[in-house]
């Protein structure tokens, strides 16, 4: 007990690093996202073939290689510095935006097409159509898998601690090193993700229930 | 001028051929049902008014410019052919006010206050100024469709198409959209109409289309579409529906 009271400072730290991490990733993954699904949709073949090699590419590889191929590979060329916490974002955010990408291409999908006809027919044109008419109806009906989504890249960040970010992760270990309580702060650590990621979910159900489709 | 012109009009779905050549014109405050078998081809003809669906070959004229040329924005002639659908298609995530607000706001041509005060007075005259703030989902099917005309209409379209706006309606809710049609036609409203309720194309229409195979078979009068058909296939259509 009296080892997680003194590490409480840093493990705060960590979390903090951790959901700065989380909150830019997120954003970026989400826009990546929605620029590949519109790409994927978009009339023309090379768009489409690009979006997809990009997703394909994604989904296909583990994150630990994605990881690695950006902090250490990218880093290899002269013009490239990122530091591991941004190696870590960005790779997050590459991560879940091809993720997002297929779900919210499943979700434009799946909204009628009559919605794009009438939209259409008043004269919107189509990034309007797309902006108050697919968009918002397609969201509402993706707020759980994206929640999904966004659970699962949190988790993801726990493995930047590999590059050494310091991360609630991160900080966990080097804190068990010093005191040899893995047990504790493990449990600890387990802890405070289980909570973040429960506090998520209910952010997720409140909108679902704000947002419902009437 | 006319305030539609079609000229040679085809449309194909890759092999199939729906449309043969269709020519027509509708002029101003004019009232044109259309008739025909199902899969004939009426809903890919109204379509095609509006492009809705890519035209194949020919002309289409919307109050003198062409649709069919891409050097005419297709996106303002829209918003002068109003579109009904035959499932109403309301945007769901909006409120009923919403939906007659948003087009007329977006795409600039008023202020929201100027197109709320114009959606409610519109909301009035199809009898639901008690749903303004409603959602699509709590409304029946009948009260969807009339909601959906003034959607139209809230964009001051100078022609309204409607694909057969009746037919997914339970029977008692057919009188009070029609009744809303039959009200705008008098107003003088230019309306194209692809319906299956004779009585109403008997008895609003100035002209009426029987649509088969491709072509206009037979255009006439309703009197003498109806009581004097001149086509064997006319005939044979009419005798099932009558
Ligand atoms: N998008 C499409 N792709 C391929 N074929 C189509 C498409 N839309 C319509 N068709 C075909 O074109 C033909 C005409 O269809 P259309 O919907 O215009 O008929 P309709 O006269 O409106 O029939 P109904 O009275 O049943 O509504 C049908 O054979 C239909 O299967
Ligand atoms: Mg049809």
């Amino acid at each position: 007990m009296e080892t997680i009271i003194e590490s409480l400072p840093m493990l705060w730290e960590g979390l903090k690093m951790t959901l700065y991490i989380f909150a830019i990733a997120i954003v970026l993954g989400f826009l990546i996202g929605l620029v590949m699904a519109l790409l994927r949709l978009a009339p023309f073949k090379i768009l489409n073939w690009i979006a997809k090699i990009f997703i394909d590419a994604i989904r296909g590889t583990p994150f630990i290689v994605q990881l690695f191929f950006i902090y250490f590979g990218l880093n290899s060329f002269s013009w490239v510095s990122l530091d591991n916490v941004w190696a870590g974002i960005v790779t997050v955010a590459i991560n879940a935006g091809a993720y997002f990408a297929e779900i919210i291409r499943a979700g434009i999908q799946s909204i009628d097409k009559g919605q794009t006809e009438a939209a259409r027919s008043l004269g919107l044109n189509q990034s309007q159509n797309m902006r108050y008419i697919i968009l918002p109806q397609a969201f509402r009906r993706m707020l759980p898998t994206i929640t999904n989504q966004a659970i699962i890249s949190l988790k993801d960040t726990s493995l930047l601690s590999i590059i050494g970010v310091a991360d609630l992760t991160q900080r966990g270990r080097v804190i068990v090193s010093a005191t040899f309580e893995p047990f504790t702060i493990y449990l600890a650590l387990g802890v405070m993700y289980f909570v973040i990621i429960y506090l998520l979910s209910l952010l997720s159900s409140y909108l679902e229930r704000r947002f419902v489709l009437r | 001028m006319s305030m539609i012109q079609v000229k040679n009009l085809k449309k194909s779905f890759g092999d199939l051929e729906v449309i043969k050549d269709i020519s027509t014109a509708v002029e101003p405050s004019e009232v044109v049902c259309v008739i025909g078998p199902s899969g004939s081809g009426k809903s890919t003809f109204l379509r095609c008014l509006n492009r809705l669906e890519d035209i194949s070959g020919g002309h289409v004229y919307i109050d003198g410019a062409d649709i069919t040329n891409p050097k005419n924005n297709i996106n303002e002639i829209r918003q002068k052919v109003g579109m009904v659908f035959q499932h109403f298609n309301l945007f769901p995530h909006m409120t009923v006010l919403e939906n007659l607000t948003l087009a007329p706001v977006k795409l600039g041509k008023l202020k929201p206050d100027a197109a709320e005060k114009k959606a409610l007075g519109l909301l009035d005259k199809v009898g639901l100024g008690a749903k303004a703030k409603a959602y699509p989902g709590e409304l029946s099917g009948g009260q969807k469709q009339r909601v959906a005309i003034a959607r139209s209409l809230a964009m001051d379209p100078k022609v309204m198409l409607f694909d057969e706006p009746t037919s997914a309606l339970d029977p008692e809710m057919v009188g009070d959209v029609l009744g809303v049609m039959k009200d705008l036609a008098k107003e003088g409203m230019t309306m194209i109409v692809v319906t299956h309720e004779m009585g109403f194309a008997a008895e609003v229409a100035d002209r009426v289309l029987f649509i088969d195979g491709g072509y206009i078979v037979e255009e006439n009068v309703p009197n003498e579409l109806f009581g004097n058909p001149q086509h064997e296939r006319t005939k044979a259509f009419l005798s099932k529906v009558l």
